[in-house]
């Protein structure tokens, strides 16, 4: 009985296996979209996100994600996120973490992978990269201005 | 000579490099880029992270609290210094929307029941308010005891403690499969001490969520 319990918690924290899924969607409010090969869907509590999701708030949205290495990120209104990359070794904890935030706000609290390796997690902007040491932080990207005249 | 795709694509582009030669090498008229903000935010322990900037060949490390870097929209960058609440009001909805870090609590409990003590019983509105803030909780509910009384009892004693705490946060409408409880009997004690001596710091449960 002991031992069954055990495995039950165990499994209950330990990564989910299933290679793709790498991370779930916790929070979502307004409009939430996630595309995915392509396809554009709405984005709900408790869906999976995947490496290569691009992840889409409207103006009235909000999201927040947990992934696979325990690191959390959300989003603002407006916002267009890309996972470009990621990757997770639960043994090891070595992982990479690629995003691009090309518009809108992000808030972040880096995770397992960051612990093990600073700056495992890189964020690109239309005109930075930002590599994450720890632990909390915010990115924002406006709409381009209209040149000056 | 590159090969001839190349140099097709060259041609191609020749008109879009000449105008952004224009529109780049000068001082007037200004180059527009998205203005962007980072920032590094101290967490809820107080402890201040970093973060490294590069832009442009230039590496900014931020690791001061409320320390930020700003691309302008002339594509020039600066360092900054935000107060709380100028970040409160530029991410108020987007830090709203961050998920619950993975948590643990503590509850104690009377001796030899399955009743918690007044002072945890005054919390536990607490911990349910903490628990319920998140959408699809991962809750694992261990229970201990003390190590007076023998193995078998305290066996079964640390499971009713958190099969009530289950049943409490079942009753609070968090779903029943996202919960796990378990009981540990006097294997874990968080004070150690000799065999059958009351601690009310070992007559306990650990609700963890992520």
């Amino acid at each position: 009985m002991r031992v069954t319990v055990l495995l039950v918690a165990a499994a209950l924290f330990a990564t989910p296996a299933i290679a793709q899924d790498i991370g779930l969607i916790k929070v979502s409010s307004g409009n939430v979209q996630i595309e995915r090969g392509g396809a554009k869907a709405k984005a709900q509590v408790g869906d999976v996100v995947r490496a290569n999701d691009v992840l889409h708030t409207g103006a009235d949205g909000a999201a927040g994600i947990t992934f696979t290495d325990n690191s959390l990120m959300s989003f603002g209104p407006n916002t267009v996120f890309a996972i470009d990359k990621y990757a997770f070794d639960s043994t090891t904890h070595a992982g990479q973490f690629d995003g691009t935030l090309r518009q809108g706000r992000l808030a972040g609290v880096s995770g397992k992978m960051v612990k093990q390796a600073p700056e495992s997690m890189k964020i690109r902007t239309p005109s930075s990269v930002m590599g994450v040491r720890g632990t909390e932080f915010v990115v924002q990207v406006d709409e381009p201005v209209a040149p000056a005249r | 000579m590159p090969p001839r795709a190349d140099r097709l694509a060259l041609l191609a582009a020749a008109p879009l490099i000449a105008a952004s030669l224009l529109s780049g090498c000068a001082d007037t008229p200004k180059r527009s880029v998205a203005p962007e903000l980072f920032v590094v935010v101290p967490g809820s322990d107080g402890h201040v992270g970093s973060i490294v900037v590069e832009n442009a060949g230039q590496k900014r490390v931020l690791d001061k609290p409320y320390g930020a870097a700003r691309v302008r929209a002339d594509g020039g960058t600066e360092a900054a210094t935000l107060s709380e609440s100028e970040v409160r009001a530029a991410f108020g909805p987007t830090l709203a929307a961050l998920p619950g870090k993975p948590a643990s609590f503590l509850l104690y409990f009377l001796e030899g029941k399955d009743e918690l003590t007044p002072e945890s019983k005054a919390e536990l509105e607490k911990v349910f308010s903490e628990l319920k803030r998140r959408p699809l909780p991962d809750i694992v509910v261990i229970g201990h005891t003390d190590s007076v009384g023998s193995t078998a009892f305290n066996d079964r004693l640390s499971l009713a403690r958190a099969e009530r705490m289950r049943v409490s946060l079942i009753a609070l409408g968090i779903p029943a499969s996202r919960i796990q409880a378990a009981g540990r009997g006097e294997r874990e004690l968080l004070v150690p001490t000799d065999d059958n001596v009351a601690e009310p710091r070992n007559r306990r449960v650990e609700i963890s969520v992520r």
